[in-house]
């Protein structure tokens, strides 16, 4: 029927129903030390569960404006209320982490993705791990330290001072009941521990199951040691924004079904520069590993960010690209 | 901020305007010309003040104007729900006044404040899929795509230039002195009424372009698509409201079809009437063809105040016209939210008058008389010195007979052959 389907309708009284676009309720949004927010929600019916150290994608409406953002889900699978619960650092000047901290009312609706990403444990858990994580990159790994007991693993984290780190008492509880070994490096003092020195503060590194969260750097230095190792299958990296490689010429870009051309620079994702624009972008992780953006290209060029490959499509001819990680290069049109 | 670019770039905005003109190519068609008094830069300046308005919407837009367009589309959901539940009993006639009021209401809101302004982009910075110009449905006849296509792309560019702007009448109904008269224009206000009763199906047709399939210029293969595209939205909203509802009321399915009937019906005639009030009303001007030739972006505004009216009224009365009682500003702007048009009305206002410029408003009625006044006097031509209006009234008349009879001999005259060679 048209205009209105029965969603339409039903989602004014049962937003939460199965069967509707996923969302959730904010139950509470608590301050964290250390400058952060942790919130939990009531995810709609349709939310299918996640395992420690996955993320999900939640899309808050800050002045008005829908912005998606991935978070690490943080709480207890066991808990049988069924709730959700991430902590958000809150960056200066960060719209949506400011928003969570300040705006965000217990009570409200924010939309939802079902959760992602491969940073999780295997079915069982390995007798000695490694955790390696700096800043908010920790937030995946207290999701898997509050969901598994782990026989022998030590977590490596790095913050800026104590009083910004996260989970302070919560890991230090843990190292108190011996389930953990903590590392905490304070960098404001101490600087930044380079990947390859990760010996000298866990000897027997080599024979653990290495998880690493954090900074791109961290992220890029611990692949490269522990491959030179010859030990690259026992890394896993979790990525929150892509590797930029290279830029594109930028330039204009006409998104043709919204009858839309805009400027763009070369060293933008095409996925940004769109949802600047008004345009409805589809997007996912923004890191270039989930496809959801794909979107058809139908003329001109673009440039994946990360590897700087040159993407030409014919309007014969048209190509799907991912936006999240493409840039103009040149005057192109994308079919959105 | 890119949002200039971007705005710019829409299709109901400007397109690569020089900043100054040589010379002055905004032309209107009247006499006295109502910007004689206007140098090229007092022009230029009234565009820079426009502009500076319109950013200082942008620079505010944010929760207040989404919770304004959520709070609208929640009324309008519940309206329309609960007027079909009494309708459901629609037999005993208060259920049927009531559930046919609130049916007529939720169809206008559906159609004005929501379909109309959405339609435009007004809500696309929010980033809701579910409140966007590109995936927004109405009920009308119409395809949205269509609509945006001849409404945002046609009339909102050429607005009230003779021979461009295909809203000044349609292309049926003469409404203006400038547009040559001939013969069928006396049919005109009778066009009008049934334009008025059946406008959704008016609009469709209007925006199929059925004009440009005959004479050629549009793909025959992509008019065919928009047809069937257009045929089978009539069919589910005839289907909704003259079939699954009656059905669903079981012993009230007379009364319900009879409702859903008036409130289209309803729904029609109000949205003919505000929209008529936007170009016709008497004061509003027109436009030479040649006006658009290296249009700056002041004359680009000036166009839009002069060439549009707006309707005096109550906060239920702009609501209910979906704000286009504020057609000026709607012309002005027309991708901002439709909630800020009765905010700036007053500046607006105060800005054409301060430049001599008249701002054509008026309450509602005096309005749709005003448009209705034009529609039956431009049925007729132009008094022209000797040519008086009977004289050539009559001519046309003789004209169109004398083909006629033509025709008839021709015809006449081709069948004598064939007949002889029946006979022979």
């Amino acid at each position: 029927m048209t205009p209105l389907v029965p969603a339409d309708y039903l989602d004014i009284f049962d937003p939460l129903r199965a069967g509707a676009d996923l969302r959730a309720r904010v139950l509470s949004v608590t301050p964290e030390t250390g400058g952060a927010t942790t919130i939990t929600l009531r995810p709609g019916r349709s939310w299918r569960g996640h395992r420690p150290g996955q993320y999900i994608r939640i899309g808050v409406d800050v002045d008005g404006v829908r912005r998606w953002r991935a978070y690490s889900l943080t709480q207890r699978t066991a808990s049988a209320d069924g709730t959700l619960s991430i902590t958000v650092r809150t960056l200066p000047g960060g719209l949506v982490s400011n928003h969570v901290r300040e705006g965000l009312a217990v009570g409200s609706m924010v939309m939802l993705d079902q959760a992602a990403g491969d940073f999780v444990q295997p079915a069982t858990v390995p007798d000695k791990v490694l955790f390696v994580t700096a800043g908010s990159g920790i937030t995946p790994v207290i999701g898997m330290l509050r969901n598994h007991d782990f026989p022998d693993a030590v977590l490596v984290h790095s913050a800026p001072t104590a009083a910004d780190m996260l989970f302070h008492d919560e890991l230090a509880a843990l190292q108190a009941e011996g389930r953990l070994h903590l590392v905490t490096r304070f960098t404001s003092e101490e600087g930044i521990l380079p990947a390859e020195r990760i010996g000298d503060v866990v000897p027997d590194w080599q024979q653990r199951e290495a998880w690493v969260c954090g900074p791109v750097g961290l992220l890029d230095d611990a692949e490269a040691h522990w491959e030179s190792a010859g030990l690259a299958e026992l890394l896993h990296t979790e990525r929150f924004r892509p590797v930029v490689a290279a830029t594109g010429e930028g330039g204009l870009v006409t998104f043709t079904r919204t009858d839309l051309v805009i400027d763009t620079a070369g060293d933008r994702p095409l996925l940004d520069s769109g949802e600047d624009a008004g345009v409805l972008m589809p997007s996912g992780c923004r890191m270039g590993i989930c496809f959801n953006c794909v979107s058809p290209l139908t003329s001109g060029s673009v440039r994946d960010l990360r590897t700087g490959e040159l993407t030409t499509a014919e309007p014969e001819d048209p190509v799907m690209v991912q936006t999240c990680v493409s840039a103009a290069a040149g005057p192109c049109s994308i079919d959105l | 901020m890119s949002q200039r670019s971007t705005t710019t770039a829409r299709p109901v905005a400007l397109p690569n305007i020089p900043a100054l003109p040589e010379e002055r190519h905004l032309a209107s068609t009247s006499r006295p010309d109502p910007i004689a008094h206007l140098s090229t830069e007092d022009i230029e300046q009234i565009g820079r003040e426009l502009d500076a308005m319109r950013d200082e919407v942008l620079s505010t837009r944010g929760a207040r104007d989404a919770a304004y367009v959520r709070r609208i589309i929640r009324t309008q959901r519940i309206l329309e729900m609960s007027s079909r539940t009494v309708l459901l009993a629609s037999r005993y006639w208060p259920a049927w006044v009531v559930g046919t009021a609130g049916l007529s209401a939720s169809k206008i809101l559906e159609n004005m404040e929501l379909g109309h302004n959405t339609l435009h982009g007004q809500w696309d910075w929010m980033r809701d899929p579910k409140i966007h110009s590109t995936t927004w449905q109405w009920d009308m006849a119409s395809p949205p795509a269509q609509w945006q296509r001849s409404h945002n792309a046609g009339h909102h560019k050429y607005t009230n230039i003779i021979g461009l702007d295909e809203d000044l009448g349609y292309g049926l109904i003469r409404v203006d002195p400038n547009q040559p008269w001939k013969l069928s224009h006396v049919f005109g206000p009778v066009l009008n009424m049934f334009n008025a009763a059946l406008f959704q199906y008016g609009i469709a047709a209007y925006d199929l372009d059925i004009e440009g399939y005959q004479n050629g210029k549009r793909d025959k293969k992509a008019f065919r698509a928009d047809l069937s595209a257009l045929l089978t939205r009539v069919r589910k909203n005839a289907t909704r409201d003259y079939v699954l509802y009656p059905l669903l009321s079981g012993p009230s399915a007379l009364p319900t079809l009879a409702a859903n009937a008036t409130a289209n019906l309803v729904r029609n005639l109000w949205a003919h009437s505000v929209i008529f009030c936007g170009h016709f009303p008497s004061g509003i001007q027109t436009f030479e063809a040649d006006s658009i030739d290296d249009e700056t972006r002041g004359e680009w505004y000036v166009r839009q105040m002069l060439g549009s009216g707006n309707i005096s009224g109550s906060p239920l009365l702009h609501l209910m016209t979906g704000n286009l009682s504020f057609q000026i500003e709607h012309h002005l702007f027309p991708d901002l939210p439709s909630n800020r048009y009765s905010e700036l009305a007053p500046r607006v206002q105060e800005l054409m008058e301060r430049y001599g410029l008249t701002y054509v408003t008026g309450p509602l009625p005096k309005q749709v008389a005003s448009a209705w006044a034009k529609i039956f006097r431009y049925s007729l031509p132009n008094a022209d010195g000797e040519e008086t209006r009977v004289k050539q009234l009559r001519d046309a008349l003789a004209d169109q007979l004398r083909g006629i009879g033509d025709k008839v001999r021709e015809r006449a005259g081709a069948r004598t052959p064939s007949l002889g060679a029946l006979t022979a």
